[in-house]
C-alpha cells in the first residue's frame, strides 16, 4: 500500500508564555490509518491536536491537512475534519436528536439525527439529554457529532479515558469501523494496550518532543531484538482478560 | 463526489437560534424571571392598588408661597407639592392623572385676603377626594384661628378637569415589562455565554465552519423572540384581566414591543460584558445584581421616581431602565408614537454605544 500523507506537521513549536509545551515536532499521518499520539498527561497531545484542528495558534512550524494550510485555509480544514474535544460539553437542555440537528446546521449539512445515532448505536437515546448518558455513551455520541460532515479525518482526544473495559472495547470496534469506512483517525491515549490493539502507527510524545514513530509491532520487535526481556515470565492472559471473560464482552449501559 | 453546497451562515445562525430558544424555554429560571415574577407582581399590585400613597399637587407659578394656606399644605405629609413644572406640563399631567390637582393661592386686596383655586381631575378622583377633605380641615383651622376678625382668611374655588383614569396597572405593567427584559437580558445572556464558554460548547462550535457572529446573533435572536413573546403575553394578561390601557390598540402593542426589543438589546450588552468579566458561574449573580438592583429599585418599576429625594432622582435619571419605563408608559397610556419618545430613545442610544463598547472589550470566547 502506497502511504499517502494526509496530515504533515513540520517543526511544530508551541509556547504558552515562557513555557514551551511543544518543542519542534514533525510527523505525518497517512490516509486511512488510525494514528495514535501516545504520551503521559502534560506531554502536549491535546495542544498538538488542537493546533492541527485550527483551534489554537501555533508559535511556529508548518502544518498541512488534506492539502490545506492551517494558516490560510482554516475554513477549508474545518469542512473536512471531525473533532472530539477532550472534555467538551454540549448545548444545555437539548436532547441528542436536537443536538445532532444543531450540528447539521453548523456544518450546513442535511442529515437525519436517527441516521447519525444509528452509527453509534444510540437510537434508543434520541430523546435523552447528553448529561444523562453513561461515560461510554457520551463518547459514542461525541463521535457521532464528528461524523456529521462526512469528514476525511477525525480527531479523538482520549476518548477511552475513564471508561470500563467493555465500553473501551466497544469504542475500539466503532473506531475500527470508521477507519474501515475510509476515514483517517487521529487518536490520543495514555493506555499502551489500547494503542497496541487499535493503532496502525503510533508516535510517542514526551515533554514536547516526539521520541519515536512506528507501527506498534515494529517497536515491540525492535525492543525484543535488542535483547529486552520482561522481568517476569509473561502469562498467557492478564487480569483484564479474566474480567472480560467472566463478565462478557457485550456492551453495558449505565 | 457529492456536489458541495455553498455554506450558509444564515442557516447556521438559525440553527443556533432554534437550539437556544429550545434551551431557554426549558430553563426554569428564564421562565420564572421573565414571566412568572412579572405576572405575580402585576396580580399583587393590581389588587392592592395604589393605597397609602401621596397626593401629588402641582403648584401654579403665581402661587403666594408665603400664605398660611400654602404653608399648611407644605406641612401636610400626604401632600407632595410639585413646583418645578411649567404650567403647560402641569396641565397635561393633570389630565393624565400624573398629578392629582393643581393649586393656585392668590393674595387678594379685598376680603378674604387669600383665594385658593383648586383644579381636580377626573383622571384621579380618589386622590382628589383626599385632597379635598384635607383642604377642608386646613381651611377650618385657618379660618377659626382668624376668629378675632369678622371675615374668613381664605376661600376655596374649585374646578375639575376632564381626563382619562390612570389606573395602577397602567403604571405597574410597563415597569414589570422593564423588569422582565432587564433580568432576561442581563442574567440570561451572562449565564448562557459564560456556561457555553466554560463547558467548551463554544470551542466545539469553533471546530465547525460557523462564524462568531452567527453564534452571537443566533443567541440574541432566540432571546429576543422569547422575551417579546413573554412581553406580549404580559401585555395581553394585563389588558384583558386587569384593564391595562392600550390607547391605540394593536399599534400601541407593536410600539411597546419595538421598545421592548430595543431595551432587551441594551440589557444583553450588560450580559455580554458580565459573561466576560465573571470567572465562574457563581460570580454571575453578584455582578448582575449590581447592574439590575439599582435599576429595579430606582427606575420607577413600582413607584414613580418623583416620590424620591432629589439625590436619588439624580441617580435614577441616568439609568437606562428609567427611560425604557418612561417611554413604555408614554406609548401605552398616552398613546405616544415612537417619534414622540425620541428623548428617551436618544438616551437609550447613548447607553447602547457605551455598553457595547465595554462588552466588545471584556467579552471572551475561550
Ligand atoms: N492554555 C494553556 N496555557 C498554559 N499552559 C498550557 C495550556 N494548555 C496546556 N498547557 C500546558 O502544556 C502542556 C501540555 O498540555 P496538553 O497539550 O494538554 O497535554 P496532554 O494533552 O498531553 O495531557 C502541559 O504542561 C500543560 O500544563
Ligand atoms: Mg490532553
Amino acid at each position: 500500500m502506497a502511504e499517502k500523507p494526509i496530515i504533515t506537521v513540520k517543526n511544530l513549536v508551541k509556547n504558552y508564555g515562557d513555557f514551551s509545551a511543544i518543542k519542534g515536532i514533525s510527523f505525518e499521518v497517512y490516509e486511512g490509518e488510525i494514528f495514535g499520539l501516545l504520551g503521559p498527561n502534560g506531554a502536549g497531545k491535546t495542544t498538538t491536536l488542537e493546533i492541527i484542528e485550527t483551534l489554537r495558534d501555533k508559535t511556529s512550524g508548518e502544518i498541512t491537512v488534506d492539502g490545506f494550510n492551517i494558516e490560510t485555509d482554516a475554513d477549508d480544514i474545518k469542512q473536512v475534519i471531525g473533532v472530539q474535544l477532550q472534555s467538551a460539553g454540549y448545548y444545555p437542555n437539548l436532547n441528542l436528536s436536537e443536538l445532532i440537528k444543531l450540528f447539521c446546521g453548523l456544518y450546513g449539512i442535511n442529515k437525519s439525527p436517527m441516521e447519525m445515532l444509528e452509527k453509534v448505536a444510540l437510537t434508543d437515546k434520541a430523546r435523552a439529554k447528553y448529561k444523562d448518558l453513561s461515560g461510554g455513551q457520551k463518547q459514542r455520541f461525541s463521535i457521532a457529532t464528528t461524523l456529521i460532515n462526512n469528514p476525511r479525518i477525525i480527531f479523538l482526544d482520549e476518548p477511552t479515558t475513564g471508561l470500563d473495559p467493555q465500553a473501551r472495547r466497544n469504542l475500539w470496534d466503532l473506531i475500527r469501523e470508521i477507519r474501515d469506512a475510509g476515514t483517517t483517525v487521529v487518536i490520543t491515549t495514555h493506555y499502551m494496550d489500547e494503542a497496541e490493539e487499535l493503532c496502525d502507527r503510533v508516535a510517542f510524545v514526551d515533554g514536547g518532543h516526539i521520541i519515536g514513530i512506528d507501527t506498534p509491532n515494529h517497536f515491540i520487535d525492535e525492543l525484543v531484538a535488542s535483547g529486552f526481556e520482561r522481568k517476569k515470565q509473561v502469562k498467557l492472559a492478564n487480569l483484564e482478560d479474566v474480567f472480560i471473560n467472566m463478565t462478557g464482552k457485550e456492551w453495558r449501559e449505565g | 463526489m457529492n456536489p458541495q453546497k455553498k455554506y450558509s451562515n444564515f442557516n447556521a445562525t438559525m440553527a443556533i437560534a432554534r437550539a437556544s430558544f429550545r434551551s431557554i424555554i426549558r430553563s426554569p429560571s428564564a421562565v420564572v424571571f421573565s414571566l412568572a415574577f412579572p405576572l405575580i407582581f402585576i396580580v399583587v399590585f393590581a389588587n392592592i392598588g395604589g393605597s397609602g400613597v401621596t397626593v401629588d399637587v402641582g403648584v401654579a407659578k403665581t402661587t403666594d408661597t408665603l400664605s398660611p394656606v400654602y404653608r399648611a399644605l407644605k406641612g401636610a405629609k400626604v401632600v407632595h407639592l410639585i413646583t418645578d413644572q411649567s404650567a403647560d406640563d402641569m396641565a397635561k399631567s393633570l389630565a393624565k392623572g400624573n398629578i392629582d390637582a393643581i393649586i393656585d393661592v392668590q393674595k387678594n386686596n379685598a376680603m378674604p385676603p387669600y383665594t385658593l383655586h383648586v383644579q381636580y381631575t377626573e383622571a384621579s378622583q380618589q386622590k382628589g377626594g383626599i385632597l379635598k377633605s384635607l383642604l377642608q380641615s386646613i381651611f377650618f383651622q385657618i379660618n377659626s384661628r382668624g376668629n378675632t376678625i369678622p371675615q374668613p382668611v381664605a376661600e376655596i374655588k374649585e374646578t375639575t378637569v376632564k381626563g382619562r383614569e390612570y389606573k395602577y396597572i397602567d403604571f405597574i405593567l410597563p415597569g414589570m415589562l422593564g423588569f422582565s427584559l432587564l433580568s432576561s437580558g442581563v442574567f440570561g445572556t451572562a449565564f448562557v455565554f459564560l456556561s457555553l464558554r466554560l463547558t467548551l460548547v463554544i470551542k466545539r462550535f469553533f471546530a465547525t465552519p460557523v462564524k462568531k457572529y452567527s453564534i452571537v446573533l443566533g443567541e440574541a435572536l432566540a432571546r429576543l423572540v422569547f422575551s417579546l413573546l413573554g412581553a406580549l403575553f404580559i401585555i395581553m394578561v394585563g389588558h384583558y384581566a386587569f384593564g391595562f390601557t392600550l390607547i391605540h390598540g394593536v399599534v400601541t402593542v407593536i410600539n411597546m414591543l419595538v421598545l421592548a426589543a430595543l431595551g432587551l438589546i441594551i440589557f444583553m450588552g450588560f450580559g455580554f460584558a458580565i459573561s466576560g468579566i465573571a470567572k465562574n458561574e457563581s460570580a454571575v449573580p453578584p455582578i448582575s445584581n449590581i447592574i439590575t438592583m439599582p435599576q429595579f429599585l430606582l427606575s420607577g418599576t413600582f413607584f414613580a421616581t418623583t416620590a424620591f429625594p432629589n439625590w436619588l432622582q439624580a441617580i435614577s435619571k441616568v439609568l437606562p431602565l428609567t427611560y425604557l419605563n418612561d417611554a413604555m408608559r408614554k406609548v401605552a397610556f398616552e398613546g405616544a408614537g415612537l417619534n414622540e419618545v425620541t428623548h428617551q430613545l436618544l438616551i437609550l442610544g447613548v447607553w447602547f454605544i457605551l455598553i457595547y463598547a465595554v462588552a466588545v472589550k471584556t467579552f471572551k470566547w475561550e
